[in-house]
């Protein structure tokens, strides 16, 4: 019994580099990963080779692109020029919507971008002020650093200048949640409560607005008429091995931007 | 003749120390010390982890800054004062509200219930301590937010106080446990003496046993307060986490853990660096309570 229990282990620890060798390693921003995991296990199905997806937010995904710690990187955000190193390319591989979503007993169905970004930044507290009922608004944000915070942020014009930062302007007194899930929960048990989640994340649970007279819908985002949208970028360097490689080009294939369609985000080819 | 220093030799054997070296014996006691050391290796290897990651935010910012600073606006500013004062409020409230509910429970459990009703009250106590954070925090989303919002007429319940709540329940089980023990460990003198002199047991209970009783009782409730400071999915769940200074119970907090777990897996350079700066703070405040803990004790064992 110890001999095969020794075997196994010893088969185990010599092919263990192996399969990671042949396995694509993905991690970044949370929200692309909600779309990477099902073309990964799409990819895995018809091709037999793993993919392993990490979600650990943009930041972290476009560091580990570069440092090379993950063969692809993914990215919720446009990328600073100061974060990558020329070998490092970026592939828009969807494009996303943000939804700006209510609780659906809140009467409020549609907002303008300027109200949203002054709900935001604490100038309108009431709903009373937007055609709402006479109650508080309780705003729901994201965490900082979080790539939907910052797309959200620099679409709506929520951002100033500290000490020669580039800081939020979104209202202290917010509520916080971590993860669109979080959002959704918050969101969907407070019937005063506003709160910004990607659109592919909107299911039943909450109502989301449309802007400016514009539904959050799809075919808005790619006509360029529904103002809160972000591009999902995947990085790779120039070295990247085969597999990686092959894996972006099913990504952009016919069969990998239909998943995107499917799972709610606008294809790009 | 021959008896003798046959004698002789067995009392050499058995007295003189064994020249082989006992391979077995030195094993053991070098795979003890081993073990003591895995405890004091990771207390080096996390305090010089969080330091060394921490110091940057402390060098560019200023200690001052971070400890005293009431704005969180990472690039910019990093302070953390309203998150310490949301710590420490969401700690003393829920040892305000369960160390009372807790003592009492323990007291019930070593010197009032009958013994069947003792056979359900400590297994449940016990079960308590074992449900994982995550659910607490989805009991109180789900159960105290809303109850704060009706009681309360206020928006949202995500407040300081479903905190505390929610803390006040969490540490029960310790201090519940480690209290009971030591009541149930004093000598029945004390009792039997207390009850000679013509004390009522509920007087011999407030005035002798739970003095008597005070070390044990203190160390529940700093492993209580060490839990309700440490405890950071729950209270993410249930106080809103917004980085204002909580201007009362009925407004949303952010407590320190909170602040490290939900920025850690974006942040980058000295906004990284900050939360290890928090991490510090945090730190400090543990090694406080145990020093407290530490002196509360000593001076019991003097006196």
């Amino acid at each position: 019994m110890k001999k095969v229990i020794g075997l196994l282990t010893a088969v185990g620890l010599m092919t263990a580099p192996l399969v990671q060798a042949s396995t694509v390693t993905v991690s970044g921003s949370t929200s692309v990963a909600h779309v990477m995991e099902v073309l990964a296990e799409n990819y895995q199905n018809t091709t037999n080779k793993s993919v392993e997806v990490q979600g650990t937010g943009s930041s972290a995904g476009i560091r580990a692109a570069k440092d090379g710690t993950s063969m692809i990187g993914m990215s919720s955000r446009n990328i600073k020029p100061n974060e990558l190193t020329p070998k490092t390319k970026e592939i828009v591989i969807a494009r996303d919507g943000i939804a700006a979503a209510v609780n659906k007993a809140n009467p409020v169905k549609d907002l303008t971008q300027e109200q949203i970004s002054k709900i935001y930044r604490g100038e309108i507290k009431n709903w009373s002020e937007v055609g709402g009922e006479a109650r508080p608004i309780v705003v729901v944000t994201r965490e900082n650093g979080s790539g939907t915070r910052g797309a959200f942020e620099e679409i709506m014009d929520l951002q100033r200048s500290v000490n020669g930062h580039t800081v939020t302007a979104i209202t202290t007194s917010a509520q916080v949640g971590n993860g669109n899930g979080m959002i959704k929960t918050m969101v969907a048990n407070n019937p005063y409560a506003i709160g910004y989640i990607s659109l592919g994340s909107v299911d039943d649970s909450l109502n989301a607005l449309s802007v400016n007279g514009v539904a959050a819908t799809d075919n808005n985002i790619a006509a360029g008429d529904y103002q809160i949208a972000r591009p999902f970028i995947a990085l790779m360097n120039d070295d990247a091995p085969a597999t990686a490689k092959s894996f972006i080009e099913y990504i952009m294939s016919e069969d990998g931007q239909r998943i995107v369609a499917e799972e709610g985000y606008i294809r790009v080819q | 003749m021959e008896t003798a220093s046959k004698m002789e030799m067995t009392t050499n054997v058995s007295l003189s120390p064994a020249k082989k070296i006992d391979w077995v014996e030195m094993l053991f006691h070098g795979l003890f010390f081993l073990s003591a050391m895995v405890g004091v290796v990771s207390v080096i290897t996390i305090g010089w982890f969080v330091f060394y990651e921490g110091l940057p935010a402390f060098k560019e910012a200023g200690v001052l800054n971070i400890i005293f600073g009431k704005e969180w606006l990472p690039p910019a500013l990093y302070g953390i004062a309203s998150m310490i004062v949301a710590s420490l409020a969401s700690t003393m409230g829920a040892v305000l509200i369960g160390v009372p509910v807790a003592i009492m429970t323990a007291v019930f459990l070593a010197e009032i219930a009958p013994k069947w009703l003792a056979n359900i009250v400590r297994p449940a106590v016990e079960l308590l301590a074992g449900i994982p954070s995550v659910v607490y925090g989805f009991f109180g989303l789900i159960v105290i937010v809303p109850a704060i919002e009706t009681l309360f007429n206020i928006p949202a319940g995500n407040t300081l106080l479903a905190g505390v709540i929610v803390l006040a329940i969490m540490i029960l089980p310790t201090v519940i446990t480690i209290s009971e023990t030591s009541i149930r460990a004093l000598t029945p003198t004390y009792k039997e003496g207390a009850l000679a002199l013509g004390a009522s047991h509920i007087y011999s209970i407030f005035n002798v046993l739970i003095p008597a009783a005070k070390s044990g009782i203190y160390t529940g409730v700093a492993l209580g307060v060490a839990r309700a400071i440490g405890e950071t999915m729950a209270i993410i769940m249930v106080m809103g986490n917004a980085p204002a200074m909580p201007g009362s119970l009925l407004e949303p907090a952010r407590s320190l853990t909170a602040n490290i777990a939900m920025e850690m897996s974006y942040a980058t350079g000295i906004h990284s660096s900050a939360l290890y700066a928090t991490g510090i703070v945090l730190l400090a405040f543990i090694v406080c309570l145990n020093a407290g803990l530490l002196y509360l004790n000593r001076k019991r064992g003097h006196a």
